[in-house]
């Protein structure tokens, strides 16, 4: 089911809508333990740091670009750009932490969980309705800035 | 359609051959998107780590979604 929170013309959209299925990939097969890993956040919450460049919120179909986060950034110096009504923004705000985890990330790091937190993460603007530029052109690049960087897992957060 | 964004990244990053492993607060949806691995958490849409200060809960959830780094029986929705 969907979460019972959810405004009932998005639960509507929800049920219609065409998703697109992702292309079926072979699984990726870590080289090091996860203990040794470098790990990269990728969030969708639209999370944009001091001095970048907004997400443009009036493109049809939704901005499909994204921003990068250095891992030392301060979470409390991020703002937040997103189209979507379909949720309360009100925890995010409180803590930037509920869609972007990055010091709960370095917390596992210092802990040894984790070999290292990447240099840089990805902030998308998650209201993508139309996501054909997303797939052709700003999926790949965030795949090649991540794997530039020498990025082990990536763990993703749908906001 | 955040769950869509992020299964189309996944994908393209797993390709790479980069790990992936993506939270879901709606596993239904992701169900039909079928990226690579996801983790199904019982959130809200604005919430999916858990409540907010909760450090302990958010690190519990990047601590389930890491056990499941090492699955290669993809796609896979635990």
């Amino acid at each position: 089911m969907f979460p019972a929170d959810l405004p009932l013309r998005y639960q509507f959209l929800l049920r219609t809508y065409r998703w697109r299925r992702a292309e079926a990939v072979p699984a990726a097969r870590l080289t090091r333990p996860v203990a040794e890993a470098r790990v990269a956040l990728v969030t969708s919450a639209g999370f944009v740091a001091p001095g970048d460049a907004p997400f443009d919120l009036e493109l049809k179909g939704g901005d499909a670009s994204f921003r990068t986060i250095a891992g030392d950034t301060a979470l409390d110096a991020l703002t937040m750009h997103h189209k979507s009504d379909a949720y309360d923004p009100a925890p995010i705000a409180a803590d930037h932490n509920v869609a972007f985890p990055l010091e709960r990330l370095r917390a596992l790091a210092d802990a040894g969980a984790i070999g290292e937190v990447a240099p840089r993460h990805l902030s998308f603007m998650g209201s993508i309705t139309r996501p054909e530029r997303l797939i052709e052109e700003f999926a790949p690049a965030a795949a090649t800035l991540l794997e530039g960087d020498g990025v082990d897992i990536a763990l993703l957060v749908p906001v | 359609m955040c769950h869509q964004t992020v299964s189309l990244v996944q994908t393209e990053l797993e390709r790479r051959g980069i790990v992936t492993v993506s939270l879901t607060v709606m596993p239904d949806v992701t169900r039909k998107l079928a990226p690579p691995r996801a983790l199904s958490v019982p959130a809200p849409l604005g919430a999916p780590m858990g409540p907010p200060h909760d450090a302990a809960a958010h690190e519990a959830v990047l601590r389930r979604m890491l056990a499941l780094a090492t699955r290669t029986d993809v796609p896979l929705l635990a």
